[in-house]
């Protein structure tokens, strides 16, 4: 997993609340059995005017224009400002490997489902949850100012705007840890090989049914 | 002792370990596993050349790609074809048990596992897939994971999570006439909305829950995570144990005995407490009708499209406007007054054989409307379609003008042929009614079985009790 420590990226606003997984990466695209490519499909069905398909040259697709992914002023964002409970509904780990797929490597929201949020901790993808005033206050600062840029510190757990203002938020210290290391939860699991092994040998004696 | 909730039963009967910061590696019981999910995981075993930690506790089956008719002829489309190969060969390769297309077995994930007593009172179960939720009914401890997840249940049989915080949902009182799990479902997500069981898992109880069946606490289970609940969970009872005796995967002999002393231990203590109660008076609950895009915009049918300009907050009023536009509905309208295209009678909320009974008793001696297009009924699995055939509902579907289809996911997300046409209008007993969710540019209206059928027969939606 790519390590996560200073990020200072443009930001791109997405002003709607409930996105749901199906709309950040649509589920004919779902197919695919790798874990990279969906980026260009990232929020399909609003992005574009026509009906996406896997295998379809997204180059000659006709964009909609008032999609804000498409407003020139936004190319090249790192950093996603959304709404309340953003990545509902699905669990489908091809959200958050559309949007870093895409180039996102943050993603600041009032809310974020539950699933969607620990899915983005695996792919070196920051979920931070802000107030919802102080998200406001962002849409606010993007629409004002082009090129609208925000440096995240997750050492620090800080982000910084450019008027000087400096927003803290919080994330769960094991998280963090993996995210700053790059570290891989499995290779992390099997060091513990001893207690599962353990813990498996004491519940085989107290539920022997679940191993018959 | 301490008075303990399911949830901190469950919970703490599988904590392997604990980092300071309260993060738990936790054992699995059991993993499901379907073709979407899955490849990745796969493939990442084998780039590390890893096993799988326990292979008996993986049970594996292809429902979102496949094909509801003409199954004898494989699935025409090339990519969901290399989908489901994938799973078989990746089976095949790591010695997983596979319900394969061809087998009677073979149905949705969700309905498949309670069949067969693959899920079990006391069980953590997981599955990429957020329907997992659906298993809780079984007062086992079951949420929907990532892929990555997937994998590292596949390599070290633990996940590494937080504990959630603790709701209960307290439903008390006689249900009305043609009201249904799903209407009790969609009345929760009305009231708290679809984030407000995010960070929980829920306990649905009181004695409208204690009265329904194992199918309806199913139902009521699958649609929590719709409530933005990773887990949704009931207490066992001897409806839960009536319901596994005699399964294939359950135990038996004294096994089962043993099993059973311990599941009925499976219910929160008195005086267990919550970080949240919600209560809901059945006796309220009218049959629900979704009209937006997202399952908590959600009124009875006896009542309107409500008005955005109505509505105080302003970010529902932004949601509700783009709804509706989406939805291709006026304020006000009455929910009576909205006719339908297409009905689809399935997947993992709604498609046991409780449920397509409750759809044929509806449906028996009439005739679907002449405006609906397609009216469809997907049984949920092999064998759910082989008892329903016994009792002869399919007979009853198809004098009235439905299609009688062949187990899966099918139109819920339609990853396989079945699906809505831009503008087409849908009653579906499925569980999202996100934009795009049945077809690009489709309307998918939430409703019950019940309610279903009726909208099939009458040609838009009216209360299944007065049809």
């Amino acid at each position: 997993m790519q390590k996560f420590t200073l990020l200072n990226g443009l930001v791109a606003p997405l002003d709607r609340a409930n996105v749901d997984t199906d709309a950040i990466i649509p589920k004919q695209f779902l197919k695919s059995i790798k874990r990279s490519g969906f980026g260009p499909n990232l929020f399909d069905a609003w992005r574009y005017l026509d009906q996406g398909e896997p295998g379809r040259d997204n180059t000659k697709r006709p964009v909609n224009p008032d999609f804000v992914l498409n407003q020139p002023r936004y190319k090249g964002a790192q950093i996603l400002l959304a709404r309340e409970n953003f990545g509902c509904g699905s669990s489908r780990e091809h959200a958050p490997w559309a949007l870093e797929d895409y180039g996102f490597r943050a993603i600041i929201a009032a809310s974020f489902a539950d699933i969607f949020f620990n899915n983005c901790f695996k792919n070196g993808l920051l979920p931070i949850r802000l107030a919802a005033e102080q998200v406001d206050e962002l849409f606010k600062a993007v629409a004002a100012h082009a090129g609208y840029k925000l440096a995240i510190d997750l050492e620090q757990q800080t982000i910084s705007a450019p008027d000087g203002k400096v927003y803290k938020f919080e994330v769960e210290e094991f998280r963090k840890h993996c995210l700053l290391n790059g570290l891989d939860d499995i290779a992390l699991t099997l060091q513990h090989v001893n207690e599962i092994e353990t813990y498996e040998a004491k519940h085989r004696m107290e539920q022997p049914w679940l191993f018959a | 002792m301490k008075a303990q909730n399911l949830y901190d039963k469950l919970w703490s009967a599988h904590v392997v370990r604990q980092e300071t910061d309260g993060t738990a590696l936790i054992y699995i019981d059991r993993h499901l596993v379907h073709e979407v999910t899955s490849p990745q995981a796969f493939e990442g075993l084998k780039l590390a050349g890893r096993k799988l930690w326990r292979t008996a506790s993986t049970l594996a089956v292809a429902d979102h790609n496949v094909p509801t008719t003409g199954r004898a002829r494989g699935i025409s489309d090339p990519v969901s074809r290399l989908q489901v190969d994938t799973l078989d060969s990746n089976c095949a390769e790591f010695g997983v048990q596979e319900f394969k297309m061809s087998d009677v077995r073979q149905g949705i994930v969700h309905v498949i596992g309670p069949e067969q007593g693959a899920t079990l009172p006391g069980m953590t179960v997981v599955c990429g897939d957020s329907h997992t939720s659906t298993h809780g009914a079984f007062a086992a401890l079951a949420f929907g994971i990532g892929t990555s997840e997937v994998e590292h249940v596949m390599a070290t049989q633990c996940l590494l999570i937080k504990k959630s915080r603790a709701m209960q949902v307290v439903v008390d009182g006689a249900l009305g006439r043609g009201v249904t799990a799903k209407d009790i479902a969609l009345s929760v997500i009305g009231k708290i909305g679809t984030a407000g069981g995010t960070g929980y898992a829920i306990e649905f109880a009181g004695d409208t829950i204690r009265n329904l069946s194992m199918e309806g606490r199913m139902t009521l289970c699958n649609m929590a995570i719709e409530a933005g609940a990773r887990a949704g969970m009931v207490a066992a009872d001897d409806t839960t144990i009536n319901y596994l005796k005699g399964r294939p995967f359950a135990p038996r002999g004294e096994l089962w005995d043993k099993a059973v002393d311990y599941w009925r231990t499976l219910h929160s203590d008195d005086g267990a407490k919550f970080d949240q109660v919600v209560r809901l008076d059945a006796a309220q609950i009218r049959p629900q009708v979704t009209w937006g895009t997202s399952p908590e915009m959600v009124v009875a049918v006896d009542g309107r499209v409500p008005d955005p300009a109505a509505m105080g907050d302003a970010a529902k009023r932004t949601a509700a406007e783009h709804a509706l536009q989406y939805m291709g509905l006026a304020a006000n309208t009455p929910i009576t007054e909205i006719s339908i295209d297409k009905v689809f009678i399935g997947s993992c909320t709604n498609s046991r054989i409780e449920d397509l009974r409750a759809a044929a008793a509806i449906t028996r001696g009439r005739h679907v409307a002449a405006n609906v297009k397609l009216a469809m009924v997907v049984p949920g699995s092999g064998l759910v379609k082989q008892q329903a055939e016994l009792e002869g509902l399919d007979k009853i579907f198809i004098t009235a003008g439905f299609e009688w289809r062949e187990p899966g996911c099918s139109m819920c997300l339609a990853m396989n042929d079945d699906k809505l046409e831009p503008g087409e209008r849908c009653a579906s007993t499925s569980n999202r009614n996100f934009e795009g969710r049945q077809g690009s540019g489709g309307r998918t209206h939430l409703v019950s079985p019940e309610m279903a059928a009726a909208a099939a027969i009458a040609g838009h939606f009216v209360d299944a009790s007065k049809l």
